[in-house]
C-alpha cells in the first residue's frame, strides 16, 4: 500500500515535472528540471528494485547529461523563441499516436505479471544459473558484463563514437589550436 | 570563480571522495550496484565539478586533452582484446571461462577487465565532450568582459 501511494506521488511529480518543462520558455528553468526529473525517475527505479538503473539515471541524467545541457546553454541562448503557429496538427499527429500506442498496450501481459514472456524465457536461467556459471552475486553485472557482453561492447562502441562524433564536429579546444598555430 | 572561497574549499574536500566512490563502484560492481558505466560516470563528475571550480587550465594541467583521447579509444582496445583473448585461448568471443584453468575464476577476471575498458572509456569521453563545450566558451567570455 505504502509502496503504491509513493509510486502514485512520484508519477504525479513526474507528470508535473514534464508539462511544466513544455510550458517554460526559460531554457536554464528547464534544464534545471531535466536535471529534477532524472532524479525522480532515478527514485521511481528504485521503488521497483531496479538499483543499477536507478544509479545510472542519477549519475548520467541528473548530473553529466544536466552539466552538459547547462554548457551548452551557455554557448548558445537561454530563451526558447515564440513559436509562430499554433501546432495544431503535430498535436492531432501526437494524439492519434498515442492512442495507437496505448491501444496496443492491451495486448500486452499484465504490468508485473509473472506469467510474462520476459519473466520466463531467459530470466529465470539468469537468476539461478548464474550463480553457478559466473559466481557473482550481482546477476545485473553478470548479465551486462558476461551473458551479453557482446552488447556491452556495441554500448562502449557507441559511447566512443559519439564522443569521437563531438570531438570532430566541436574541434579541439581553440586554446590548443592557437597553440599549435603559434609552434 | 576565484573569489568563491566556499566552493573552492568544499570542493577540495569532497573529491577525493567522489573519486575514491568511482573506484569503489568501478570494481565493486561484482557484489554491488555498479560497474563501468556508473563508475565512469562518477568519475567524470567529479573532474568536471573540479574544472567548474579551478578553472580549464588547472583541469588540462591534471588530465590533458591528449590524455584524453588515447584513454577513449584504449577502454575500448582493452575490452575488444578480452574477447580475442577468449578466441585465442580457446573459447568463443568474449566467453571468459577460458581466462583462467577454473571457469568461474576466468568469469571474475573477464568482467573485472572488461569493466574496467567500460569505465575507462566513458571517463575520458565525457570529460573530453565537457572539455570541449567549455573551451568553446572561453573567447566569448573574454569578448564579454572586453565590451
Amino acid at each position: 500500500m505504502i509502496e503504491f501511494i509513493l509510486d502514485l506521488i512520484i508519477l504525479v511529480f513526474l507528470l508535473v515535472v514534464a508539462v511544466t518543462v513544455i510550458r517554460l520558455r526559460d531554457l536554464f528553468a528547464v534544464v534545471m528540471l531535466f536535471g529534477i526529473y532524472s532524479f525522480l525517475s532515478a527514485t521511481f527505479f528504485v521503488l521497483l528494485d531496479a538499483v543499477d538503473v536507478a544509479f545510472t539515471e542519477a549519475a548520467v541524467g541528473a548530473g553529466v547529461a544536466t552539466m552538459l545541457m547547462l554548457a551548452t546553454l551557455a554557448l548558445t541562448e537561454r530563451r526558447e523563441k515564440r513559436p509562430t503557429h499554433t501546432p495544431l496538427i503535430p498535436l492531432m499527429v501526437v494524439l492519434a499516436t498515442g492512442a495507437l500506442l496505448v491501444y496496443g498496450t492491451t495486448d500486452m501481459p499484465a504490468f508485473g505479471s509473472a506469467a510474462a514472456p520476459v519473466h520466463t524465457h531467459v530470466a529465470p536461467h539468469y537468476l539461478y544459473e548464474s550463480p553457478k556459471e559466473i559466481g557473482i552475486p550481482n546477476v545485473v553485472t553478470a548479465v551486462l558484463a558476461s551473458y551479453r557482453g557482446f552488447d556491452t561492447l556495441g554500448e562502449v562502441v557507441v559511447v566512443f563514437t559519439a564522443g569521437v562524433g563531438v570531438l570532430t564536429l566541436l574541434g579541439f579546444s581553440r586554446r590548443e589550436r592557437d597553440e599549435s598555430e603559434n609552434s | 570563480m576565484q573569489h568563491h572561497l566556499i566552493l573552492r574549499v568544499v570542493t577540495r574536500f569532497v573529491l577525493p571522495f567522489i573519486l575514491l566512490f568511482a573506484l569503489y563502484v568501478q570494481f565493486h560492481g561484482d557484489f554491488g550496484p555498479g560497474g563501468g558505466f556508473q563508475a565512469g560516470v562518477i568519475f567524470a563528475a567529479g573532474m568536471i565539478l573540479y574544472t567548474l571550480v579551478f578553472g580549464l587550465d588547472n583541469a588540462t594541467r591534471v588530465v590533458p586533452p591528449s590524455a584524453l583521447r588515447v584513454l577513449m579509444a584504449s577502454g575500448v582496445l582493452l575490452y575488444l582484446a578480452v574477447g580475442f583473448a577468449t578466441v585465442l585461448l580457446g573459447g568463443n568471443f568474449l566467453s571468459y571461462d577460458t581466462l583462467a584453468e577454473n571457469a568461474k575464476d576466468g568469469q571474475h577476471y573477464g568482467i573485472l577487465l572488461v569493466e574496467l575498458g567500460v569505465g575507462i572509456t566513458v571517463t575520458s569521453t565525457m570529460i573530453a565532450i565537457f572539455y570541449v563545450f567549455v573551451g568553446r566558451n572561453l573567447p566569448s567570455d573574454d569578448t564579454r568582459a572586453g565590451s
